[in-house]
């Protein structure tokens, strides 16, 4: 019976070590940050000023350019943290669960953005501005996935414990999200016949592709931004909770 | 009748063994061999680490740097580790000779009987009764027995005298005994004095 | 697989030793079910017509409830430790553990299910159906409430924080199983739901007992 843990990865030591990784990172920072700047300019841009209203729906449709990235983004950081949960659990890399952590509550927020921008366009369409449609509410569901596996970090007083056991959950998630995806389109077509508003119309001529896809860019971009910086500051609080413990068993720093 | 149970010559190696809790160090630097027949006595005081060290030898908890490794292990056998933490696993309304027997059912009955390990531990005459009805002491028997039904060459005790009067005392440094005369090995963290042959003791307090 | 018998024995009998536990989540379920109409009013109409959901409902909330007794008892007295140094692996004695809160909390429910009928204006057919939906995914319900407890059991306050988790992903369990139930779909409907719902509930059987063990076992690290 031989237990015996490294935690380094030997290839990966350069990125792994969170030292290092804030360094590695830290000149990445402002460009990305400029760069998510000129892309919602030119996006924001173009959404208002260079595209066609919608016939139906008139202005409103520009809400579109918001809430399908965040829709899709809502996704994508899932997606994201189901990485970093594998990179935890199965590859055992030191920032991997640094990285679930990050992204959790900008996953959350990017889900909320979509449900309150999805709401906002469907009151025009709807008339109310809520409405149990499919979409709507897989991604009500995920919403709560989200804010559970916040609630579910900040329970845990030891974080690295925490780790491994939200990365599990995370996948839990990751292999419910479809099922639940197909169970609410499955019970929303029992409950409503017929389709609400969809988001993508029956034609997409290249004037609304352009803006949306400047926009697509511009939120994934602010999703790195956001999750780098996000890192960075854990890393940093795990240090200062290090350094408050040795201090509070008499140890120097 | 007391089981004379020969294991097979297995020693537990520490290398450059680490161990903590919450990515604190609490010890470190640990390179010993305890070898078959012989037994380790952990001193040290409060906080010092001696139980993180306990769960880390028996594979509860990851070491947070280098190995701990049973030599001479028969791959084929089961489980060689008996851990005996503070907590006695023993559950008020079930009955003590039943929570013996269930033990036995799910780690093996390979050592004494459940008659002859209450017996032994002195719990004969409470074998009907349910556990809840026990005293600390008592239930701290009963704890002890789960030993003795199954036989595993290592034994992992964590204040084992934690409760007992002076006749449990005993009872646990005669059970000790007989084990490293059988040839097991046992690590055992407790603030009190065991007369017992073959005992060397690791003090966490000096390594801290 | 004596270990894994030993154990079923073990957690039927300490669970019918605490059999007023089974009662109260009984009475629980019961209870929930009688205070709907006060809520959304006494129409038999309506009540007939929702009545399938309240119950479903109600069993689920039922099966949070009872989640305490799955993992904390052992957890606080040290079997749970004592459980991973043994030949059993830990899946198998968290396999047993289930199955045993499924027969101890799930059961009595499905058996209490014709109070909350009559209660409801439930007709006899739909009645047969809620049964036998509850029966099949009941068990998708306590294997999901066991990942969530499993998960939870090393946290602080963890006991509030499991049906936030489990309820999300309940929720296919929910549509499927009311949806085996209700007949506006007509019958292919409900017996394409109820595929699903055992589809499910098999999965959850297979792969819940591996989470929350390996859950378990890094909670206690």
């Amino acid at each position: 019976m031989t237990i015996d843990t490294t935690p380094k990865m030997r290839w990966w030591e350069r990125l792994a070590h969170p030292g290092q990784f804030v360094a590695w990172t830290t000149p990445l920072v402002w460009p990305l940050a400029g760069l998510t700047a000129v892309l919602f300019l030119l996006g924001l841009w173009f959404a208002f000023f260079n595209s066609p209203a919608d016939y139906q729906m008139g202005d409103t449709v520009r809400i579109m350019y918001v809430h399908v990235p965040t829709a899709w983004l809502s996704q994508f950081v899932y997606a994201t943290m189901a990485v970093s949960a594998l990179g935890t659990l199965v590859w055992r890399h030191p920032m991997a669960d640094v990285s679930m952590k990050a992204a959790a509550p900008l996953g959350a927020a990017f889900t909320a953005m979509a449900l309150y921008t999805g709401s906002l366009w469907g009151r025009p369409t709807w008339g109310t501005f809520w409405e149990w449609d499919g979409r709507m509410t897989s991604t009500l569901v995920l919403l709560f996935i989200y804010l559970g596996i916040v609630a579910l970090w900040r329970a845990f007083d030891d974080q690295l414990r925490a780790a491994r056991i939200v990365a599990i959950f995370t996948l839990v998630g990751a292999v419910n999200i479809p099922i639940i995806k197909f169970s609410v389109d499955w019970w929303s077509t029992l409950h409503q016949p017929a389709s609400v508003f969809r988001a993508d119309g029956p034609t997409m001529p290249g004037s609304i592709l352009v803006p949306l896809f400047i926009m697509f860019f511009a939120f994934t971009f602010l999703f790195l931004t956001l999750q780098l910086v996000a890192m960075q500051t854990e890393v940093r609080r795990r240090r200062v909770a290090t350094l408050e413990r040795k201090a509070a068993r008499g140890e120097a720093a | 009748m007391t089981q004379r149970q020969v294991f097979p010559p297995l020693s537990l190696h520490l290398r450059a063994l680490a161990c903590g809790r919450g990515g604190m160090v609490l010890v470190e630097g640990l390179e010993l061999v305890v070898p078959a027949g012989t037994g380790l006595l952990l001193r040290g005081p409060n906080g010092a680490g001696k139980s993180t060290l306990l769960m880390t030898l028996a594979g509860l908890i990851p070491p947070l740097g280098g190995a701990v490794e049973l030599a001479g292990q028969d791959g084929e056998a089961g489980p060689a580790i008996h851990y005996c933490g503070h907590r006695n696993a023993v559950r008020p309304r079930l009955g003590v000779a039943e929570t013996l027997a269930f033990w036995t059912a799910v780690n093996g009955a390979s050592g004494l009987g459940v008659a002859d390990a209450l017996e032994r531990v002195g719990l004969a005459r409470q074998a009907r009764l349910d556990a809840g009805h026990l005293s600390a002491g008592q239930q701290r028997r009963l704890a002890l027995a789960r030993l003795l039904v199954t036989a595993r060459p290592v034994w992992l005790l964590d204040e084992p005298t934690a409760a007992l009067d002076a006749e449990g005392h005993g009872l646990l440094e005669a059970m000790l005994a007989e084990h490293l005369a059988a040839g097991g090995l046992a690590v055992v963290a407790t603030h009190e004095t065991l007369d017992l042959a073959g005992l060397r003791t690791l003090d966490l307090g000096a390594t801290a | 697989m004596s270990g894994f018998s030993a154990l079923l024995r073990r957690e039927l009998r300490l669970a019918l030793a605490h059999g007023g536990e089974m009662l109260t989540l009984v009475l629980f379920f019961v209870i929930v079910g009688a205070i709907t109409p006060f809520a959304v009013g006494p129409d038999q109409a309506l009540l007939a017509r929702i009545a399938p959901g309240i119950v479903w409902i109600a069993a689920f909330l039922a099966m949070l409830l009872g989640l305490g007794r799955l993992f904390g008892p052992d957890h606080e007295d040290g079997t749970l430790t004592l459980l991973r140094l043994a030949e059993l692996p830990l899946a198998a004695a968290v396999a047993a553990k289930v199955i045993v809160h499924w027969l101890t909390a799930a059961l009595p429910l499905v058996l209490a299910t014709p109070i909350l009928a009559l209660l409801l204006a439930m007709d006899g057919e739909t009645l047969g159906r809620t049964m036998v939906s509850l029966l099949v995914g009941t068990p998708a319900l306590a294997g999901f409430g066991a990942v969530g407890a499993a998960v939870t059991l090393a946290a602080r306050r963890g006991g509030l924080l499991a049906p936030i988790l489990i309820a999300p992903l309940s929720v296919p369990v929910l549509i499927f199983g009311v949806g085996a139930v209700s007949p506006s779909g007509g019958p292919d409907q409900a017996w394409t739901a109820l595929l699903l719902l055992a589809a499910l509930s098999l999965m959850a059987a297979a792969l819940s007992p591996l989470v929350a063990a390996l859950a378990l076992a890094w909670g206690e690290e």
